[in-house]
């Protein structure tokens, strides 16, 4: 029916076991040439498994059936997915952090298997013609680290093209994106489609998958859950399919107008960082804030927390004027803050889920002498543990064991812990499944409901305008307009933010 | 089973297998030489230990840090000099007990406040330990000699030689000084805020800060008290050789740091516990005693501690590759 030479990449009843665990049952994946495929599923159901078999690093269990540019495969290998055109754009990139543009790009040039000698001014140039045939313009010369997250991502594509691939995996590259880089990186993926690349894409948001490709593979704990044109799927209908339940995607606006003000900032300014920004965040209100990196929103949450001083404004909680010059500050008058980066500011990683929960308590901790009374420690910790639902092994694991939803409700406990009258989340979901959002964001509601003033800064509008009660839109540093979820769309929210 | 899964729980399995090491050390020596299950034998090991038992205390808890204090020896050397001064100026060899207590507070100043000055730019400079203890070590070494014209001071009052080589109710004394010592590091290691945050920042100094940790302080604290169980590991070593100088023990400094990684610490801080580390100079002491009496070279022991740390180093490998 179809001509071979048609698929990039066939593969059928593909399995894999490690040990106990069924990582992979009977999974296919048909990519077509010069075609955007995704491939959507929730952290552990078996897409990085899936990616490793095509990229040869696992070899899959009997009976599989892999082709590769319509040949079939008996043996899989590392170097023979390399040859037959195959490269994968890791998240973490796999780039030299101290080596130039050009030396990243042609790296397999200079130290493949052959001895030769590494001839740069060649590499060059082939650099600057896959660079001009993504319709970009990088500094060659410039040291990969100077350059943003974004940039680099260009560089880990050019690299993968200047081995001739013809069939991209690409991880989750729009994670630490703003969405501006996003949509530069997006019609990146075009060009390479329209000349002939096929490209898989693996990522969690949503919208950004029914934009980009033309069918989506769904694969649910190991197990293969279909392939749909994206032309008719909708973004809550793909998430039950990627989580197997239902997700109720309903605005939760309620009208706080008369709640007393837990917060109230006047005219807050800090030179290059925010400007003249005045707001309020009622007992039990979830106020959003939907700002892009650079608009202002961290430097503000900063700001709030006493990691920089503002030089004009108020900052009122409770009625009380306050001037956190700390974290420590900023704890004891009751404010909690979540980092938008979580692996490295919002918890110790490599330390135990219960050091993680009590850490910003520790003074409650204490009994007898002064010391550390273990018993009450793990009453905090399981009691936390309970009440948030966290799934853990033992609170004696380290933190970086679980998953980013369960990190997330980790965060939330040990902030809860100080029990805390102002909440502020900074991007509270990323690196979080689809189905473990819902679960936080639920969290999230029953907070407002006893009583702690919200503050949610997303940069995904989406996310913003089904949880809030009211949505402030931050750029340039400073607060532009003031929305009520009721009254609006996200389309019509979108459009006029992006606008 | 359960029962054996709750001791190795409960004391944790570093210190289980260190202890099956301690044990073949203490076998093998006794079925070599008749002289290693002795008295005397053991007597020496319970004097010789506490001095470099001190300094290793001294180099854990910056290591736990993420750091390191090159300094301890040239600290415990400067504290002792200045112990040494108070002596002098009170009548040497007839100086009273009340001098000694002047002496010894004069000791713990000097070595807290050098350890400070090393915490306080560690934390509020951003500097890198090694660089700032590096320097800290040159400045006393040559401080030291500088004020000792490079030689000894000695002739110190009778009751220092029962400070260094007395006993008291059959335990010597600088064994209980030692662990008095151990057991106020691992209190504060596993139980106070203090501890708690050490690790923390051991890990990740920045999600410590965030968390609300006094991440400065308690840099300036850690190196302060670095000085402070330098000054008596100081103190404690006038009293043994009966004199003070400058380069008493500099090849002590390296040993530390292997105790400490012998002992399970983690080189990139953040993880390590004290009763291993006790259990590894142990290992240490026990194996650098053996092999001198069985009349192999004193210089073959250092050999043999650099080859025991990669063999351990190979059996954690293949334990937790078992384990996997």
């Amino acid at each position: 029916m179809n001509t071979p030479n048609e698929f990039a990449l066939q593969m059928r009843h593909v399995s894999k076991r490690f040990g106990g665990v069924q990582a992979l049952d009977d999974v296919s994946l048909e990519v077509k040439v010069g075609e955007v495929h995704c491939l959507a599923g929730e952290n552990g159901c078996g897409k990085s498994t899936l990616i490793k078999i095509v990229t040869g690093v696992h070899p899959p269990e009997h009976g599989a059936e892999i082709s590769v540019f319509g040949h079939p495969v008996a043996a899989y290998s590392p170097t023979l997915a390399r040859a037959s055109g195959i490269a994968v754009i890791w998240q973490d990139l796999a780039l030299f952090p101290h080596m130039s543009v050009a030396e990243n790009i042609g790296f397999d040039e200079m130290v493949g298997a052959k001895p030769h000698l590494a001839n740069l001014k060649s590499i060059r140039k082939r650099a600057q013609a896959v660079m001009t045939r993504l319709g970009v313009s990088l500094d060659l010369d410039a040291r990969l680290n100077t350059l943003p997250i974004a940039e680099r991502q260009v560089v880990a594509i050019a690299r993968a093209l200047i081995s001739d691939a013809r069939l991209i995996f690409m991880d989750e590259p729009t994670a630490s994106l703003t969405q501006s880089e996003t949509d530069a990186l997006l019609d990146i993926v075009r060009t390479l489609s329209a000349n002939g690349v096929a490209i898989v894409f693996v990522s969690h948001r949503l919208a950004e998958v029914l934009d980009i490709a033309e069918r989506v593979t769904v694969v649910r704990d190991g197990r293969m859950v279909g392939v749909y044109p994206t032309k008719d799927m909708t973004q809550s209908r793909l998430g039950e399919l990627m989580t197997g339940s239902s997700l109720e995607s309903k605005v939760s606006a309620r009208d706080m107008s008369s709640a007393e003000a837990v917060l109230d900032v006047v005219g807050l300014t800090r030179r290059d960082e925010f400007e003249d920004i005045s707001f309020t965040v009622g007992r039990g209100e979830v106020v959003g804030v939907i700002g892009l990196i650079g608009s202002g929103r961290t430097e503000l949450a900063h700001a709030l927390i006493g990691m920089s001083q503002p030089e004009a404004g108020t900052i009122r909680l409770n009625n009380a004027s306050i001037s956190p010059r700390s974290i420590r500050d900023a704890i004891k008058v009751g404010i909690a803050y979540v980092s938008e980066d979580r692996l490295s500011l919002g918890l110790v990683q490599q330390q135990s889920i219960a050091d993680n929960a009590v850490v910003s308590v520790l003074s409650r901790l204490l009994g007898y002498l002064g010391l550390i009374s273990a018993s009450k420690k793990s009453n905090l910790v399981d009691d936390w543990i309970e009440r948030l639902a966290v799934k853990i092994g033992t609170s004696k694991d380290a933190v970086s064991t679980l998953s980013g939803g369960n990190q997330q409700r980790v965060v939330l406990a040990k902030w809860l812990a100080t029990e805390p009258k102002l909440l502020i989340l900074d991007s509270p979901t990323v690196g979080v499944d689809v189905g473990a959002r819902a679960g936080i964001f639920k969290i999230v509601r029953q907070l407002a409901e006893q009583g702690i003033a919200i503050l949610l800064i997303s940069d995904e509008v989406t996310e913003a305008y089904f949880n809030s009660d009211r949505i402030l839109h931050m750029a340039d540093g400073r607060i532009q307009s003031e929305y009520n979820p009721i009254q609006t769309t996200v389309a019509a929210l979108e459009e006029q933010i992006y606008a | 089973m359960s029962f054996l899964t709750h001791i190795r729980e409960s004391i944790g399995s570093e210190v289980l297998s260190l202890f099956s090491a301690l044990v073949v050390v203490v076998v093998g020596f006794s079925i070599a030489t008749p002289l290693f299950l002795s008295a005397s034998n053991f007597g020496s090991i319970a004097f010789q230990l506490p001095v470099l038992g001190l300094l290793t205390l001294a180099m854990m808890v910056p290591i736990l840090s993420g750091g390191l204090n090159l300094a301890i020896i040239y600290t415990a050397n400067i504290s002792g000099l200045a112990m040494a001064a108070v002596l002098m100026h009170f009548g040497g060899a007839e100086a009273s007990l009340g001098a000694f207590f002047l002496g010894a507070i004069a000791a713990i100043v000097v070595g807290g406040l050098s350890g400070l000055l090393m915490g306080l730019v560690v934390a509020y400079l951003g500097a890198h330990p090694i660089l700032v203890s590096l320097a800290m070590m040159i400045f006393l070494r040559g401080l030291g000699e500088f004020l000792t014209h490079g030689g000894d001071i000695s002739g110190f009052p009778p009751y220092m030689e029962t400070l260094g080589h007395g006993s008291l109710i059959g335990v010597p004394v600088p064994l209980l000084i030692f662990l008095a010592a151990v057991f106020i590091w691992h209190i504060k290691l596993s139980r106070t805020q203090h501890g708690f945050s050490v690790y923390m920042i051991g890990s990740n100094i920045d999600a410590a800060e965030y968390s609300g940790l006094h991440t400065r302080r308690t840099l300036a604290m850690i190196y302060t008290l670095s000085g402070v169980i330098c000054a008596v590991a100081g103190i404690l070593m006038a009293a043994r050789f009966n004199s003070v100088r400058v380069g008493h023990g500099e090849a002590l400094l390296l040993v530390t740091v292997l105790a400490c990684f012998l002992g399970g610490l983690d080189p990139f801080g953040g993880f390590g516990r004290v009763l291993p580390v006790v259990i590894a100079l142990i290992i240490l002491q026990c194996l650098s005693s053996g092999l001198n009496l069985i009349g192999a070279n004193q210089h073959l022991s250092t050999a043999v501690w650099g080859l025991f740390l990669i063999g351990v180093m190979a059996m954690r490998w293949v334990t937790s590759r078992l384990r996997e």
